[in-house]
């Protein structure tokens, strides 16, 4: 914010970077040769649901958009927090063709003039035994990735998270303030 | 890409805090002048006042959060009001304050701190009792804007006149009175004069610029509202949170009341309840019937 801005008291809302979502299934890569880690063909995208008639017109707009590729099952669930989640899920787990589908709901928000309201986009990592769960979480505002591997309702394996973060420091711009590495418990990914 | 936003820039409000920030200014350059024809040694009180000042800016998160009896809280011991801060900060990209919580009645919320980097945003009790999560959502978004516009940094630089003009007066009364009794030649009465006239002075400045400074909270509060309410995307909750925060202030017994006046200007609403015409000249906060109409405005926008 510059001076004026502080002076006035405004604060400008700010807007979604929407381009490092395409650079995941090279780190998606990464994660396999190192970790185990393997797409599970989930992702989600999450915003905050403005009132009025325009949201609701953004929400059917994206239904619509999404019902035309057959192969993506698409749900819309709000949590507890008030945001709503966006989930595609690709049976073939195929990952580039999920992140194609994550970027057009991504778009069509940012288009309907929810850029703004872009929290996240969340994309779901299993191991083959299917033992340890990761999301790496997107945050649109600071075009940064961080990842988040809950192992109950209120516990994240930070352990494996930071080695994450050691692996995944060439592919992608992984968050560097530990502080906006916020949990997402409850979320429909991972 | 071209990202559209819904929300029209609010040219009135912007255009009122301007004008009062520049009227304030001026009021501020015309007493430094008077003041520096007028005594010599002005260098003294500034530097008394504006130490004072600046220790209250400086310490600002500690002082309130002892006086308001505010503990910090751990994403462990609070993990519902750190989500909810969590999001909101992603949304905004702004880095996240501190939280803390005030174990009282009262059901309110302030920010304080001397740069986003030191923020804390402190709630009561009362108030994670009494609201619905998407109220609390809005309030806190109100909240986060005071950290995002700086709010504490800017009162304290536009409340330093008022406090230097106030000191000016009670000292050149004092050394007027005193100076006046027992001798009587022509450089005495001279000097008479002259601490009577920044008396007078001081007091006109002090009551020009505390007028200009409690407007400029008012402006300050509707652009904090304004803000939140597009952050959440719902003028609505907070509408509703002010509803019921204000409506419940007014029936708190009166001995909470007074002890949570001097921190009415960084509460999300002031602690005295409703107030009548003439007090809304010196009241820090905006009516609650003002701040519902600007954010059915906001609303009808969506």
């Amino acid at each position: 914010m510059g001076l004026l801005d502080v002076l006035l008291g405004r604060s400008r809302p700010v807007k979604p970077n929407l381009d490092v979502l395409f650079a995941i299934p090279s780190a998606a890569q990464t994660l396999q040769a190192a970790l185990d880690l393997q797409p599970t063909g989930t992702g989600s995208v999450c915003f905050k649901s403005a009132e009025g008639a325009a949201a609701a017109a953004a929400q059917t707009d994206l239904t619509a958009l999404l019902a035309l590729d057959p192969a993506t099952r698409v749900v819309v669930t709000r949590d507890e927090y008030g945001y709503t989640w966006v989930t595609c899920t690709r049976p073939d787990a195929d990952l580039p063709a999920l992140v194609t589908d994550l970027h057009a709901v991504n778009t069509t928000l940012a288009d309907a003039g929810f850029g703004p309201a872009l929290l996240c986009t969340v994309i779901g990592f299993t191991t083959t035994d299917r033992g340890r769960r990761l999301g790496l979480v997107y945050l649109f505002k600071r075009g940064t990735v961080y990842p988040f591997a809950p192992t109950g309702a209120q516990t994240r394996d930070t352990a494996l998270e930071l080695q994450i973060r050691a692996e995944l420091g060439a592919d992608i711009p992984v968050e560097p303030d530990l502080a906006r590495w916020f949990p997402i418990w409850g979320a429909p990914v991972p | 890409m071209p990202t559209r936003t819904r929300f029209a820039p609010d040219r009135q409000l912007s255009v009122r805090m301007g004008l009062t920030v520049f009227l304030l200014g001026l009021v501020y350059v015309a007493f430094v002048a008077v003041l520096i024809v007028l005594i010599k040694s002005v260098v003294l009180i500034v530097l008394i006042a504006g130490g004072l000042l600046f220790a209250q800016y400086w310490f600002s998160d500690r002082i309130a959060l002892y006086a308001m009896g505010g503990k910090e809280v751990s994403p462990a011991q609070a993990p519902a009001l750190h989500a909810v801060i969590d999001r909101l900060c992603a949304l905004a990209d702004m880095p996240k304050p501190r939280v803390a919580v005030a174990d009282i009645d009262l059901p309110n919320a302030f920010a304080t701190g001397r740069s986003p980097k030191r923020a804390v945003v402190c709630v009561t009790t009362g108030l994670l009792r009494r609201l619905e999560p998407e109220e609390l959502d809005g309030v806190l978004a109100h909240e986060l804007s005071h950290v995002a516009h700086r709010d504490v940094a800017v009162m304290t630089v536009a409340s330093f006149l008022g406090v230097l003009a106030g000191l000016v007066a009670r000292v050149a009364l004092y050394s007027g009175m005193l100076g006046g009794r027992g001798r009587r030649n022509n450089q005495d009465n001279n000097f008479v004069l002259v601490a009577l006239v920044v008396t007078v002075v001081s007091a006109v400045v002090y009551t020009v610029s505390f007028l200009l400074i409690r407007a400029l909270s008012r402006y300050r509060e509707l652009a904090a509202d304004r803000a939140g309410a597009i952050l959440t995307g719902s003028p609505a909750a907070l509408a509703s949170a002010l509803t019921k925060v204000s409506g419940q202030i007014a029936t708190i017994p009166t001995r909470d009341l007074r002890a949570a006046q001097a921190f009415n200007a960084f509460f999300f609403a002031p602690a005295l309840g409703a107030q009548v015409s003439l007090a809304t000249l010196l009241s820090t906060h905006p009516s609650l019937q003002q701040r519902l109409d600007r954010l059915a405005d906001l609303s009808r926008q969506l």
